[in-house]
């Protein structure tokens, strides 16, 4: 029984029943040894988490979408139907969804923005591969996680870095059978045929561009080129469409990152402005067909004086903005220029952006919300895209009035400046832009207006 | 008025609906009905054949999505659904066409925005299950979901954990689903003590899942009103990464 306990710690048959040929008095002793070695080596991996599970979390995507792996052989896990699952919530508020690992802090980079950088003296660890595996598969059957979002520090070169990657996305599906979501980093730098055959395991994969602007990374990162970042996005991107191409016409086409591919920029480690931040994520979601770009609000880890140094705030608002405007290029159809352009180079803090576009073109309004465009409804400040779609289905039964609109979820506090409806408007007065944005500022309580009150209340 | 009682199953509700649609009764939960002097109380005994026809029939009006969200508003088991419901299927079976997305109507709006609040629940028990393992090999967990929605992940997790032996048992109704490598099957059972079940790694997964939790937070950012809203505290008591 003792022997069958011990053995289930660690899950080792193999060393079960090479046992057994043990005589009695050595079963035991090999028990006491292989015991204290379970709980050492359950020691390291806890250290080794902790340090590279605190390196991974400056990177923001925690997406689990977007794929269609089908749970086909029996085995474990499944990423059908494409629907991301967050199974828990850090006290940061935000969400956890994959096991986001570095797989070692070693780099031989120098970023200034970066924990992990070479100069930074910090503890360092490195996990075996059949430790991630190992981590990933038990957290996945707990229901703890939806996959593994695998980074890592660069250590002699790109190539092996990523070889290292792949080999524990190629062992996690091919020996043990595992359909979740895995997302790897490609390493700029790494060869064709490892995107090639990270894209035939992973289901998404990413190159951060690190900063917004060339100039930036020049200054912070200065053994980084952006030319670097773009050639796998761009070999990625090709291999896409070629595929998919194919798959229209083969019956058998390998997946290859079903998800997609992703990137991230850091937001406030340079002089960047939103403008540069916003038209440089909607070229590239145009140019390699991102599915998303992440927005990562500077997180001050040194006292390097191009950088803002320790004790200054997390840009959480502007992150935020982004974001939102992220979500109108994307859902509501706005181009980047609408959004910003030279006379706005910075989203308004105060207001959202839909909302702030709307001041701005008061004289595309007020629309009929039991006539107007699908599109153009969407742009209504107020309006989510749950409503418009309840609204466009709803008005073919019969018009719709204020109540109606109401009870479906539309906002009418900011809203009812920009529509009319069965019974007319309800605000019959002309209000100016900053009328009507100093009533929707009254009436609203911001949450960030609280974020920032123990800062007022210090002057 | 008449009052209609049923045995709490979706098919005894459909057989209530079948036996008062002519009438003007209301339909009324059996173990929770408060007796009332003036009314006149019907027990209707659950007849599969009747409730098949009422489904059917709703088959024919209502899409497959119209359907699923039928039968979520009555997982909600709010406080007499019946009611809104027993009005829903009359406006479907007294038009010629389709009227699931007349939203303007108030039954129809009842019943999109209840199913809604029960997907997010559903959504909510894929995401905070927590199995722990037993040392005979089952991947077990408590819930205690606000509405009744263990049959709407069935599918969820037989497909995602088709390879190990499963059980989610509904503390608050007393019932679980138990997955044996071939089927879910509906299990009852004695909730009694459960120290000494757990398989003996347990433990230790369940302190490295503690320890990532905390090496993923970023404590500058810290965000409790976030937290709450995306994880309300009922849920924290199953969680080992908040207990």
């Amino acid at each position: 029984m003792r022997i069958y306990e011990i053995v289930s710690v660690s899950g080792r048959n193999d060393f079960f029943l090479c046992m057994h040929r043990l005589p009695p008095s050595l079963v035991l002793l090999n028990n006491l040894v292989f015991l204290v070695k379970a709980i050492v080596m359950h020691e390291r991996v806890q250290e080794k988490l902790s340090i590279l599970a605190d390196a991974a979390k400056y990177d923001v995507s925690c997406a689990s979408s977007g794929s269609d792996r089908k749970n086909t052989n029996k085995g474990l896990g499944n990423a059908h139907p494409g629907m991301g699952i967050c199974h828990s919530y850090t006290p940061d508020g935000r969400c956890v969804s994959l096991l986001k690992i570095l797989l070692t802090n070693h780099c031989i980079y120098d970023c200034a923005y970066c924990v992990s950088r070479k100069s930074n003296d910090i503890k360092r660890a490195a996990f075996t591969v059949q430790e991630v595996v190992d981590l990933t598969i038990n957290f996945y059957r707990r229901n703890y996680i939806e996959g593994l979002f695998l980074s890592s520090g660069i250590f002699r070169d790109p190539d092996y870095t990523m070889e290292r990657l792949v080999r524990i996305a190629k062992d996690l599906r091919t020996i043990h059978k595992f359909n979740g979501y895995i997302h790897l980093k490609a390493i700029p730098g790494a060869s064709d045929e490892l995107m090639q055959e990270a894209g035939m395991y992973a289901d998404r994969l990413s190159v951060n561009l690190e900063l917004p602007t060339e100039e930036g990374l020049k200054l912070l990162a200065p053994e980084k080129k952006r030319a670097d970042m773009i050639q796998p996005m761009n070999y990625l991107k090709n291999e896409i469409i070629r595929l998919d191409d194919e798959r229209k016409v083969l019956k058998k086409v390998p997946t290859f990152v079903p998800a997609g591919q992703s990137t991230q920029v850091i937001v406030g480690a340079g002089k960047e402005t939103d403008k540069d931040i916003v038209h440089l994520a909607a070229r590239f979601y145009h140019q390699f067909q991102l599915k998303r770009v992440y927005y990562s609000g500077y997180v001050p880890i040194s006292n390097d004086a191009r950088l803002p140094g320790l004790g200054h705030q997390v840009p959480m608002m502007r992150e935020n903005r982004l974001y939102q405007a992220d979500w109108l290029m994307r859902f509501y159809g706005f181009k980047a220029q609408e959004l910003l352009d030279d006379a706005n180079p910075h989203l308004d803090t105060e207001i959202d952006p839909k909302l702030s576009w709307a001041l701005r073109n008061l004289h595309l309004f007020p629309v009929d919300i039991n006539i107007a465009d699908k599109m153009l409804i969407a742009r209504v400040p107020g309006i989510g895209m749950n409503s418009v779609n309840k609204i466009i289905a709803a008005r073919s039964f019969s018009a719709l009035g204020w109540d109606q609109l109401q009870q479906m979820g539309v906002q009418l506090n900011r809203a009812k400046y920009f529509i009319t409806c069965r019974k007319g408007p309800i605000e019959k007065k002309d209000f100016t832009s900053e009328q009507i944005r100093r009533q929707i500022l009254n009436q609203s309580h911001s949450k960030y207006l609280k974020l920032h009150s123990p800062q007022l209340s210090l002057f | 008025m008449d009052i209609y009682l049923y045995d709490s199953s979706f098919e005894g509700f459909l057989t209530a609906v079948f036996e008062s649609y002519t009438s003007r009764g209301v339909i009324r939960k059996e173990n929770a009905f408060v007796p009332d002097m003036f009314a006149t109380t019907i027990r209707v005994e659950t007849d599969l054949e009747k409730a098949d026809r009422v489904w059917a029939g709703l088959s024919k009006k209502l899409s497959a999505n119209g359907l699923h969200q039928y039968f979520s508003t009555f997982l909600s088991e709010i406080e007499n659904v019946e009611d809104q419901m027993l009005s829903y299927t009359r406006h479907v079976f007294e038009n010629q066409s389709s009227v699931e997305r007349d939203f303007g109507n108030n039954f129809v709006l009842f019943v999109a925005q209840t199913a809604r609040k029960v997907h997010r629940e559903k959504h909510r028990m894929e995401a905070f299950v927590r199995f722990q393992l037993t040392k005979d090999g089952i991947y077990f967990s408590l819930v205690s979901p606000d509405y009744n929605v263990l049959p709407l992940i069935i599918k969820h997790f037989k497909d995602r954990y088709a390879d190990q032996r499963w059980m989610i048992y509904d503390k608050v109704r007393n019932y679980g689903i138990y997955y044996d490598l071939e089927k879910v099957e509906t299990v009852w059972m004695e909730m009694d003590k459960q120290e000494g079940i757990w398989d003996e790694a347990e433990g230790d997964y369940q302190a490295l899942w503690q320890t990532y939790y905390k090496g993923a937070n970023i404590a500058s950012r810290v965000n409790r009103k976030l937290l709450l809203q995306h994880m309300p505290k009922r849920y924290w008591k199953y969680l080992p990464e908040l207990r």
